[in-house]
């Protein structure tokens, strides 16, 4: 955790998200509010209507709406932003789909959210997870600051032109939304010169130029338009590392190698590989109680680090999947990430923190346990639920 | 159009490209090259999924001579919205941002987006053109269809008679919204739609334009015929031009005298089922609405 010093502020996720924004100084906002991402809006509203940051606003009727907004605006060579969570993120599922096809370097913040039914505001990753094949870079955070600076860095990466795709920087609901820490804010500055002047390169609305932007593509085209998004899912993973480098050189922080971080995995019989802001719970079991355990924290779901995580759960004791969402009929999706990339090794899969139920230290020890007896290797083990 | 005296010069600039795959006669492909010539270069288009999208953009061709993009169905006013705000962040606010959109992603799926964009006031010139069902899926009906009009999913039979429902009226909902200038055209009165089309330009804020565009396919008739099949609309008053200027009515086009409505539907298939009656029932509903706006004109 970030100490405290001339530099620091103790703010919420939200507004690690929103100060992040207004240090990058992007161009148009489209964002319309729904728990528990609202108050992003809300401070970014603060932040145009005081002059603290000069960008232009739309006040959408629909998440839908904020996508297309965006989309529009990126295309004519502004730098955007949205935000949204769980419903939200799923009306606009058509749409990002249509962002990264068309190569846009949009940058969303998601306030981690469970979908309905029955209705639920609190956190899971069911709402980001089933969007992992839209083709938008995921970005997971596990604390405030790396909101923050994971914002500042998804621009780095979203407009790199080896890049050119969406990314969407994905934090837990409330735990980290509402929860406040301490919090480095970096000099505007630096941050401007960090992220450098928004330059677009192949599409771009402009008079002087025409372009045809969102064509029809039949199957003589469609199957290479989509071969290079992946290729440049690909080749976001140096690139994601790069950034996370020189982000680090820039403002001395950093997080793992900028896609997997490792914690106390050296010399340990067993792993826990999660995501977000339950790893810090995880990390707080092997201090306070388990030395023996090590924690693979996936920061980037997409691209998957799969080669990375396989390389590190080889030769132990136990590994586990803790999933905060599942996939209904098959295995939940980040054990089978996992499982593809180390199909020889044994890991156990848990599901826990569906819809906000919280994820405690005897939670995790549980999930340990499920590895160190060898179970929920062909059915995931729901931990703390009474049905 | 030999016998109308032309009231303005259309612009010899031709924006959308010939080549393009839309069928022979289609009037929304007439309609796209009229509005184009009014708008001109300086334009940034959005157009939403539809007939005008399909047919123009086939990669790695293009009939647009003017930046154009395309996102989805419903939400091109929401693409519109963003594409002008980055305008005005990039300080290019000379720039015209129009949207082409059918009356599917119109009057229907596109309803909610459309909205929005007009209650935010967005400086957008958002032109429907309207071939009274989804034409691109081939012809099914939408909110925009009108009373009696058998397509596919209204087909008439001995229970269902074709469309059983009224048009829905989009242009009054538009001016509802508060929209500055709200205008209904068809691409018979080329000269009248370039003209609407060149005030909505001007107007400060959003603009939205109406053009009925007949459809040889879907209505049924020989694609020689379109121009024709629009002039007959708007002589029977089954299609009334006029415009809506901050809230101001006023008819821009008065038949000398009305044509009896079934001049117009029987040179379509899809009216072709209707009895005496039903056309009875359409005329009076033409005279209800055409006595409607007489007095709207006179109030002004």
């Amino acid at each position: 955790m970030t100490e405290l010093g001339p530099d620091v502020r103790v703010i919420n996720g939200n507004y690690a998200a929103a100060e992040a924004v207004r240090l990058v100084d992007v161009d148009v906002i489209a964002a319309y509010p729904i728990t528990p991402q609202t108050p992003i809006v809300e401070y970014l509203s603060e932040f145009i209507a005081n002059g603290e940051l000069d960008a232009e606003f739309i006040h959408v009727e629909s998440e839908h709406s904020a996508i297309s907004a965006v989309v529009g605006a990126s295309a004519t060579g502004v730098r955007v932003f949205t935000a949204t969570a769980s419903q939200g993120l799923a009306l606009m599922h058509e749409v990002l789909f249509i962002a990264s096809g068309l190569r846009l370097p949009i940058v969303m913040a998601v306030a981690n959210r469970a979908l309905s039914a029955p209705i639920n505001i609190w956190c899971d990753h069911s709402d980001t997870v089933a969007q992992r094949d839209t083709c938008w870079i995921q970005l997971y955070c596990e604390s405030n600051q790396e909101i923050l600076d994971t914002i500042i860095q998804a621009y780095r990466i979203a407009e790199h032109e080896d890049v050119l795709l969406p990314v969407m920087v994905c934090f837990d609901g409330f735990t980290l939304s509402h929860t406040l820490e301490p919090v480095a804010i970096p000099d505007e500055e630096r941050v401007r010169e960090f992220v450098g002047e928004f330059e677009p390169v192949h599409c771009r609305l402009d008079p002087e130029e025409p372009m045809t932007i969102g064509p029809v593509g039949g199957p003589d085209c469609y199957m290479e338009f989509k071969k290079m998004q992946h290729e440049a899912m690909e080749r976001a993973r140096e690139v994601i590392g790069e950034v996370n480098r020189e982000f680090s050189d820039a403002f001395g922080r950093s997080y793992g190698d900028g896609l997997v971080e490792e914690y106390n995995t050296e010399d340990a019989d067993y792993i826990v590989i999660a995501m977000g802001s339950v790893c810090g719970t995880v990390k707080h079991v092997i201090d306070e109680e388990r030395p023996d355990v090590g924690l693979v924290r996936v920061k980037a779901y997409r691209p998957f680090p799969g080669d990375r995580i396989a390389e590190i759960i080889q030769d132990r004791e136990g590994v586990v999947t803790i999933d905060r969402t599942h996939s209904y009929g098959a295995m939940p999706p980040l054990w089978t990430d996992v499982k593809a990339h180390a199909p020889d090794v044994e890991v156990s899969s848990t599901i826990a923190g569906l819809g906000g139920r919280d994820v405690r230290p005897e939670d995790v020890l549980r999930a340990i346990k499920v590895a160190e007896e060898g179970k929920g290797t062909d059915e995931p083990v729901w931990i703390n639920v009474n049905v | 159009m030999s016998g109308r005296k032309p009231r303005l010069p259309i612009p010899k600039e031709e924006l959308l490209a010939p080549g393009h795959r839309a069928c022979a006669g289609c009037g929304s492909a007439l309609c796209v090259r009229l509005c184009l010539k009014a708008l001109g270069r300086n334009t940034i288009v959005v157009t939403s999924t539809g007939c005008i999208e399909v047919t123009t953009t086939p990669y790695p061709e293009t009939a647009w001579e003017v930046p154009w993009i395309h996102v989805a169905f419903e939400n091109a006013a929401a693409v519109a919205s963003g594409v002008e705000r980055a305008l005005k962040a990039l300080d290019r606010e000379d720039v015209t941002v129009a949207v082409f959109s059918g009356d599917g992603g119109t009057v229907d799926i596109g309803f909610q987006a459309l909205s929005g964009m007009a209650e935010r006031g967005h400086n957008v010139v958002y032109i429907c053109y309207d071939n009274e069902a989804y034409m691109n899926t081939g012809v099914q009906r939408s909110g925009a269809t009108p009373p009696y009009a058998a397509t596919t999913t209204t087909p008439a039979g001995k229970v269902w008679r074709g469309e059983m429902r009224p048009k829905k009226d989009m242009p009054r909902i538009m001016v509802d919204h508060g929209v500055p200038y709200v205008a209904t055209a068809c691409i018979s009165h080329p000269q009248d739609l370039i003209k609407k089309v060149e005030k909505a330009k001007e107007t400060d804020g959003p603009a939205y334009i109406h053009v009925l565009c007949p459809c040889p396919p879907g209505w049924g008739y020989d694609s020689s015929e379109t121009v024709e099949i629009g002039e007959l609309a708007v002589d029977t008053g089954m299609w009334v031009l006029y415009e809506v200027e901050d809230g101001e009515f006023r008819l821009t086009y008065r038949p000398r005298e009305r044509k009896p409505v079934e001049e117009y539907l029987k040179r379509q298939k899809r009216f072709q089922h209707l009895t005496e009656e039903e056309i009875e029932e359409i005329q009076r509903m033409v005279d209800e609405q055409w006595e409607e706006l007489e007095r709207l004109e006179r109030e002004r």
